[in-house]
């Protein structure tokens, strides 16, 4: 029995793999709409996060199976005070595989010592958020055709933000991937994954605060949010916001096939005037979330 | 300073002087009822200065525990008074109940139950993450 807790559970085999599944399910659809009839998913959600779940539900309502689940921790036995280990535990035997959302990081492990079915991590807390890092391999090999060679761009919040680091983790598997860490100083990458995973791997990267200098060499731009709390004080706040915040004008001397991605939600860091660009994926992005899934559930309930 | 010979008992030798303490606590030797005495700053040769514990019995002791306060301690088995096993230590992989995660946000602090484990990541740096949240262990 497998279960997914970190991308790095995943050999690039396993993750080219299901690449190739997804792709399939997107071409036809139709193959897939039975492959789990009689099957249950179960969406654990010990905080709210509706597009993670509805991501997941969906995912699993195409597959034909059914959704069963709690969507906030006030109405599971979890505000009685039970351990992770012991509701996953008892939900195996309702369902047959487990998508769960935890506020505290690490709750997975803590989750899967006596779970008796797969368990897929759908975020727990600043921690991993596996689902997303193949959303977002799954979008890049879709609008560029390959996951190697490439210059991805990285922008915004690079401290905090943890679908980041590992989809920096993640595509330092693949050949000739170089990386663009664009950044105030306050936020930028953190040193743990500038030595544990681009230097030990011998991986090209350079670090700027320039985004606009910046976008001619990129084939990525995964954008991220600089929020108003990350800072210190609000003067440098007020200063450094408006520069990582895409517009049009700053895409002018981009590539004519960058892909722009966003984990999603999007607040103001992308203006609204670049969703008509068709270098905007990240309404796509959202698309292929859904069916990464699909093909990440029948990987994990090993259904052909 | 002459401290007798052991007939059955462990000597945990080379500890690095000034850590011998921390052993004795960690392994909880103040609880044992039989003769054991801690030898700081022995002369050494190698070391210039170590620390030695003696334990007269021969019990059953984590060693993972002093493995990860010391790698270069070295432990004698004594069985009627002759060294029937010498062991040299290495940082253990894992280590339970050792070290806690402080990470205020790690599952550990609301689930008491949980052991607090830690995997050796970096061999040479000496770095353990908490197998939970992934949090950087602090020495003791």
């Amino acid at each position: 029995m497998k279960h997914l807790i970190d991308i790095n559970d995943l050999s690039t085999q396993e993750i080219d793999e299901m690449i190739a599944v997804a792709g399939d399910i997107i071409e036809h659809p139709e193959k897939y709409c039975e492959k789990c009839k009689n099957k249950k998913l179960a969406t654990l959600f010990y905080e709210p996060s509706t597009r993670t779940r509805l991501s997941f539900e969906a995912a699993m309502y195409e597959l034909g199976g059914n959704v069963l689940g709690f969507s906030e921790a006030t109405s599971s036995s979890v505000a009685k005070g039970e351990s992770v280990s012991d509701t996953v535990r008892t939900v195996g035997a309702y369902a047959d595989i487990i998508a769960m959302r935890h506020p505290k990081e690490g709750a997975p492990v803590a989750a899967i010592r006596r779970a008796t079915v797969p368990l897929i991590n759908a975020g727990d807390g600043g921690h991993n958020h596996p689902t997303q890092t193949l959303t977002d391999l799954l979008t890049i090999s879709r609008e560029k055709g390959r996951l190697d060679n490439m210059t991805v761009g990285l922008c915004g919040d690079l401290k905090f933000g943890r679908t980041v680091h590992s989809l920096i983790n993640a595509m330092s598997r693949y050949e000739g991937i170089k990386f663009v860490l664009i950044a105030p100083d306050e936020l930028r990458i953190p040193d743990y994954v500038r030595e544990e995973v681009l230097e030990k791997n011998g991986i090209e990267y350079v670090e700027t605060t320039d985004l606009e200098g910046s976008m001619p060499q990129l084939d990525i731009l995964y954008m991220t949010r600089v929020q108003r709390e990350r800072f210190f004080n609000e003067e440098d706040y007020m200063r450094l916001k408006d520069s990582y915040i895409l517009t049009p004008d700053k895409l002018e001397n981009a590539k004519e096939d960058l892909s722009i991605l966003h984990p999603l939600p999007r607040v103001n860091e992308i203006s609204v005037a670049v969703d008509d660009d068709p270098r905007a994926a990240y309404f796509r992005q959202v698309e292929y979330g859904k069916y990464i899934r699909m093909a990440l559930i029948l990987k994990l309930l090993e259904v052909k | 300073m002459i401290i007798g010979k052991i007939k059955d008992g462990i000597v945990l030798d080379h500890i690095q002087a000034g850590k011998g303490m921390d052993i004795y606590n960690l392994l909880n030797l103040s609880k044992l009822d039989c003769q054991v005495a801690l030898i700081k700053n022995a002369e050494s040769k190698k070391m210039g200065k170590k620390d030695i514990l003696k334990i007269d019995r021969l019990i059953d002791m984590n060693l993972d525990v002093i493995g990860y306060v010391d790698p270069g301690v070295t432990v004698n088995y004594i069985e009627d008074g002759k060294l029937v096993k010498r062991k040299h230590l290495e940082l253990p992989e894992e280590i339970t109940g050792v070290i806690k995660c402080k990470n205020p946000r790690c599952i550990t602090t609301i689930e008491q139950e949980l052991p607090h484990v830690f995997r050796l990541v970096d061999r040479e740096k000496k770095i353990y993450r908490c197998i939970y949240c992934e949090t950087q262990g602090s020495n003791i």
